[in-house]
């Protein structure tokens, strides 16, 4: 189902305006708070289905805080408030058809830091959301190879599945990160600074798996790196939050756009690294 | 400083097995062997009877009891609070349970002696007419209360608030990061229970345990009120009597001639070896099941 964008009310590029795109995510009118404290503002932004979308900004404009109203993870802070509305396939994920747990299954998530189930071992957190979701599978090693070779992990950890997952190196441990979320099979996966603990080999190996599921899945992206966000990004969503004024979207749009010709001299000093 | 700290416990420690050795050694040496095998108790009879046999028998039953009912209140409770209640609910409750966990002993005996005997009678009689078939449940006497059942209910209402307190700790201690992964996988509250926080926090959750387990054994003074002690070792819980070390010691020591004393203290020596295994059970089973390296917080 193709419906038209209805891009971030602050873009100007008509040609973004006018591209017709297939959002598998749709985020509307997005307000975060944290207590008293407003950290964004109205953030609109269509994920397209399988496709890499970028968020990129300063350090504490919100990124984060954005990514996690994406599958419900930011209401697990006790502090958290938030307004607007996220839609799944045009299904809004904070509406009573689904169930937090159902949308998170849907919409996975891997975090900066690596954390696979340490005691678990590399089988077992491959296989740790099937269990934690009660599904059953007919083959489970085959799906264990299916997600390990999708995040570019299979041949380095084929012969040791029953170490322990803390055994791994920080990349692997992150891919392993990305293993256990293809498991449960997500529509869209979200990723939160994926390679921001990683070394540059370990980083290239997550870029290149990125490239690759998105054939399959949606991903968001928050990344610091701006050569990684030109490098898998397809869109990108500039986020700045400034005195006064909380997290927004400055600017949205495909990224080599973004990065060759943007349309806000903010986000054209920030891609050229001049501020932030 | 821990060191030190750990060396002063050690020789206290050791003072106190050397004394306790020394005082019950007369009484322990004119029993012999029979002193831990024999269930009589008449120090001063003819001849002389020292057995703590069912002493220490019903200590073990009824910290078992204890345990058994405390553990799945204590937890939940714990669970209760770190996951499901409101986060205002949340700071009262743990006060609470801290409070609870200051209420002196003799206040949980004398209610438990004074209140809760009647319908926990009521109870064992409920449980002896349709469990019957369960041997701990069948009696030949028809009353019941003032048993091991009644002792081990009270007990266990006594450590429930310090295994909630340590439980809860140490499940609140569980890296948030672990739990996030569940959740964000799709998983329930529950799946995150079962397989985060409880594979966590399992040294834990033992060693809190055992601490309930430590105390329950060592819990002189409900014993003493509620126990109607009679020397027996009794296969069911329900009926009145049976014995059990903190209680003998309490009861008898006031009016004990010097041999009494000699063996109740014998008694005492073996009680706080009793503790001293299950402690060091506990820090065994703890240490064992640290999680592995790798392990972030
Ligand atoms: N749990 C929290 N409680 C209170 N305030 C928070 C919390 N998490 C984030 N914030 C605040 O919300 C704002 C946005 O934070 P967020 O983590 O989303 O920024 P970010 O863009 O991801 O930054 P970074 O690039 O450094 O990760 C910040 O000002 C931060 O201080
Ligand atoms: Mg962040």
């Amino acid at each position: 189902m193709s419906i038209t964008m209805s891009p971030a009310h602050n873009i100007e590029s008509a040609a973004v305006n006018e591209r017709t795109v297939d959002a598998a995510l749709r985020a509307e009118g997005i307000s975060c708070w944290f207590g008293k404290r407003k950290v964004l503002e109205d953030v609109n932004l269509v994920m397209e289905r399988n496709t890499v979308v970028a968020l990129i900004g300063p350090s504490g404009c919100g990124k984060s805080t954005f990514l996690r109203t994406l599958n419900r993870m930011h209401e697990l802070t006790p502090t958290a408030a938030l307004a607007g509305a996220v839609y799944l396939n045009d299904v809004d994920i904070y509406g009573p058809e689904l169930k937090a747990s159902v949308t998170r299954q849907r919409i996975g998530m891997v975090f900066q830091k690596p954390n696979p189930f340490p005691a678990m071992s590399v089988r077992e957190n491959v296989l740790s959301g099937l269990k934690l979701t009660g599904t059953k599978v007919g083959n489970s090693e085959e799906l264990v190879q299916w997600a390990l070779l999708k995040a570019s992990l299979w041949e380095e950890v084929k012969n040791r599945l029953d170490a322990p997952g803390g055994s791994l190196s920080g990349g692997q441990q992150q891919r392993l990160c990305i293993a256990r979320s293809l498991a449960v099979k997500p529509e869209v996966l979200l990723m939160d600074e994926p390679c921001s603990a990683l070394d540059p080999t370990s980083t290239r190996r997550v870029e290149e798996t990125i490239s690759e599921i998105a054939d399959d899945i949606t991903v968001v992206i928050v990344t610091h790196n701006m050569q990684q966000a030109q490098r898998v990004s397809d869109t990108c969503a500039f986020f700045l939050a400034e005195e006064n004024r909380p997290g927004h979207i400055v600017e949205s749009g495909l990224t080599e756009q973004m990065f060759t010709n943007p349309a806000d001299p903010r986000t054209n000093d920030y891609v050229n690294g001049r501020f932030g | 400083m821990t060191t030190a700290a750990a060396m002063a416990s050690l020789v206290v420690m050791g003072l106190i097995a050397i004394f306790l050795f020394v005082k019950a050694w007369p009484a322990m040496h004119q029993a012999g062997w029979h002193f831990f095998t024999r269930f009589q108790w008449d120090p001063d009879g003819a001849p002389a009877l020292y057995g703590v046999a069912s002493a220490v028998y019903g200590t073990v039953v009824i910290a078992i009891i204890a345990l058994v009912v405390a553990l799945p209140i204590s937890i939940g409770t714990a669970l209760y609070i770190n996951e499901y209640a409101p986060r205002r609910a949340q700071r009262i409750l743990v006060s609470l349970v801290d409070l609870l966990a200051a209420i002196p002993s003799v206040v949980f005996g004398l209610w438990g002696r004074d209140v809760l005997n009647k319908p926990l009678s009521d109870i064992s009689a409920f449980l002896y007419k349709y469990f019957r078939f369960v041997p701990i449940f069948h009696t030949k006497a028809l009353f019941f209360g003032n048993s091991f059942f009644v002792c081990g209910i009270v007990l266990a209402l006594m450590i429930v608030p310090i295994i909630t307190a340590i439980s809860r700790a140490v499940m609140a201690e569980v890296p948030r990061p672990y739990c996030e992964a569940a959740l964000a996988l799709g998983g329930t509250k529950a799946g995150m229970i079962k397989e985060v926080i409880f594979p966590f926090s399992k040294g834990g959750l033992v060693g809190a345990a055992m601490l309930g387990l430590g105390r329950a054994l060592g819990e002189t003074i409900a014993v003493a009120l509620i126990l109607s002690i009679n020397g027996n070792i009794m296969t069911n819980i329900l009926a009145p009597g049976g014995s059990a070390i903190a209680g003998l010691i309490a009861v008898k020591f006031g009016e004990a001639s010097v041999n009494g004393r000699s063996a109740l203290l014998g008694a005492g020596l073996v009680l706080f070896l009793l503790t001293l295994v299950v402690n060091l059970v506990a820090r065994l089973v703890v240490t064992r099941s640290r999680p592995p390296k790798g392990a972030t917080k």
